[in-house]
């Protein structure tokens, strides 16, 4: 992308196109304590994308994010999001640049001085937003993640899960058209990490943002792959093979591992998104809809292991994805 | 199996990193403070969060600046009494507490109480935001952590400092005059009119402009010490603990050249 995206109206987003690389990063290394955790890493987001970045702990997955946010420089490289370099834009210009993101935190990293309403609307309130409209906006976001009744509590207050969600509506209250979700199922139990996808899905398929997803669930990115929300129906549905239009450029497939040397591998059992046991053991009933766009990224050692769509990286046959797609049986 | 050998830095190398630290440190500090500062002078502005740290700082510390105060001045004449016992000069007892209060012991006192109690909550409060990224999150909302929760500590305690060291050495007057009534005999026309008539201008000002700068020191660097807050809950301990002793010392050292500036200002 060479077109800047001026950073004064949302308005301006609308004229992103579908395939229009909105997140870029080109050879970006950092590294703290004489050690250096990514080590060259370049990959593309195209509008509407859903990255997944898979890997295992201390793989560099929230660093990547915090680097496409702003929040951290890297020591090496270019990021560039919406056409702007973020190595080269001022801590000002960052914060006006970040009213454009919405970002979900490991732990959600709610305010937890103010109530669940206050944490929604502080990024409307910061933005001078009228009361009653902020009131009503908050509202309408809690009830996204179905946490409207719990407006006057306080953090401190809330499950691990309940918090994930006030974090996604607070990064979804101002409808961001890029959205960083950093390990949203991590710590959850199966059922809240289910629940916690299907608002991440909804999120994607309603609000149509590019997005970034760190997880060492492989289940999380099956999930993200294979199901969609339809509006319709207002339910969530396993998409037909021919309908998931994840971005497979070439050279991404040139990426992605060459040889297989094992058998393919069956779908992980144990996947959230698979564990309700109804038609073809979705949970989820089928539909002709479906329009994911959804990539995986797979860290290893600094360097991107795999980039591709989810199913060439079900049907691998590499010893260490095998072993990664183990974990989630 | 080879082991593998331990490198041990040389001492110039490892001296030569700590000193660079320390001045880096130093540096961050001062472009913070200023940061800080400057804030308040363009918008937007966070009145009601100002508002809140005054509340906290300002009414939350008067209990111990009162008490304190007031044990101070008693204790003060207390001291000097049996001096000037000796010289058959108790009447001067008012002028002694009324000096040393205003100029010096309001002041500083007030300031290290301030600071021990303000200092500590400011450090942690905003280390366990770090820690929690909670400052992250408030970044990546497109807000700045140093305008939304470092100014209003600052303006907040440059505002309050002032008044409670007013209210200190009020209170300080107070019990000293108490203490001097009950154990010298000392009639209040006399403690008081000694005590308003030994202070001048210049001391005034020396009372009134320590505030105003130990109140920078302690806010800017207990705000500094929560915001580089590394290590999880045990660094948030330790940015406490700095945050109390470093402020504290800071501004002993530095009420010394003030002291030493007003004096020479004021032909003391």
């Amino acid at each position: 992308m060479t077109r800047a995206i001026p950073l004064d109206g949302r308005e301006q987003f609308s004229a992103l196109v579908p395939g229009e690389p909105v997140i870029i990063f080109k050879d970006v290394r950092i590294g703290f304590d004489d050690r250096e955790v990514l080590q060259g890493i370049s990959f593309e987001t195209v509008y509407g994308e859903t990255k997944v970045l898979l890997g295992e702990g201390g793989s560099g997955k929230t660093l990547i994010m915090k680097m496409a946010a702003g929040l951290l420089r890297p020591d090496s490289g270019t990021v560039t999001v919406m056409g702007h370099n973020i190595g080269e834009m001022g801590e000002k210009e960052l914060l006006q640049f970040r009213r454009y993101i919405g970002f979900v935190f490991q732990e959600g990293a709610l305010f937890d001085s103010m109530t669940v309403a206050e944490n929604v609307a502080f990024r409307l309130g910061e933005e001078g937003v009228d009361e009653t409209e902020a009131e009503k906006r908050v509202r309408e976001a809690l009830r996204f993640v179905e946490m409207e009744s719990a407006l006057e509590r306080y953090p401190g207050e809330l499950s691990g899960g309940m918090r994930r969600r006030v974090s996604i509506a607070r990064a979804l209250v101002d409808r961001p058209p890029i959205l960083f979700y950093d390990s949203p199922t991590a710590g959850l139990d199966p059922v809240t990490c289910q629940t916690i996808m299907s608002l991440i899905l909804r999120g994607r398929d309603l609000q149509g943002v590019t997005s970034l997803l760190a997880t060492q669930r492989v289940q999380d990115a099956f999930g993200l792959a294979n199901f969609h929300f339809d509006k319709n129906t207002g339910q969530i549905l396993r998409d037909k093979p021919e309908n998931n239009h994840a971005v497979q450029t070439p050279e991404r497939a040139n990426r992605a591992l060459p040889e297989r040397k094992t058998a393919p591998l069956k779908k992980p059992t144990g996947s959230t998104m698979e564990s309700k046991g109804t038609s073809d053991a979705t949970g989820f009933p089928s539909s002709d809809g479906g329009t994911s766009a959804t990539n995986v990224l797979v860290l290893r050692d600094g360097k991107i292991y795999f980039e591709g769509a989810a199913d060439a990286l079900l049907n691998t046959s590499d010893e260490y994805l095998n072993e990664f797609l183990a974990s989630a049986k | 199996m080879a082991e593998e050998k331990e490198v041990i830095e040389p001492l110039p190398s490892l001296l030569a990193d700590g000193i660079k630290r320390e001045v880096l440190a130093v540096q961050d500090y001062a472009r913070l403070s200023f940061e800080a500062l400057s804030d308040a002078f363009t918008p937007p502005f966070y009145w009601n969060d100002t508002l809140e740290q005054m509340d906290i700082i300002g009414v939350g510390s008067l209990p111990i600046i009162v008490l304190t105060g007031f044990f101070i001045g008693g204790v003060l004449v207390l001291q000097t009494a049996a001096q000037f016992e000796r010289f058959g000069e108790t009447a001067l007892t008012g002028d002694a507490v009324a000096l040393a209060l205003v100029r010096e012991l309001g002041p500083a006192i007030t300031a290290l109480l301030v600071a021990g109690r303000n200092a500590s909550g400011i450090a942690s409060e905003i280390g366990s935001m770090v820690v929690t990224e909670q400052v992250d999150a408030m970044r990546a909302l497109g807000t700045d952590p140093v305008r939304k929760l470092m100014t209003p500590r600052v303006l907040a305690m440059i505002l309050m400092l002032p008044l409670l060291t007013v209210v200190s050495d009020f209170v300080g007057l107070v019990g000293g005059f108490l203490v001097a009534y009950f154990t010298l005999r000392l009639g209040a026309v006399q403690f008081w009119t000694r005590a308003v008539h030994a202070l001048d201008f210049g001391d005034l000002v020396q009372g009134l402009a320590k505030p105003f700068v130990f109140a920078f020191i302690i806010s800017t660097v207990a705000c500094f010490m929560g915001l580089r807050v590394k290590g999880g809950t045990q660094g948030v301990g330790r940015a406490t603990t700095s945050a109390v002793v470093v402020s504290s010392v800071i501004l002993l050292v530095t009420d010394t050249f003030i002291t030493r500036l007003l004096l020479w200002a004021f032909h003391k």
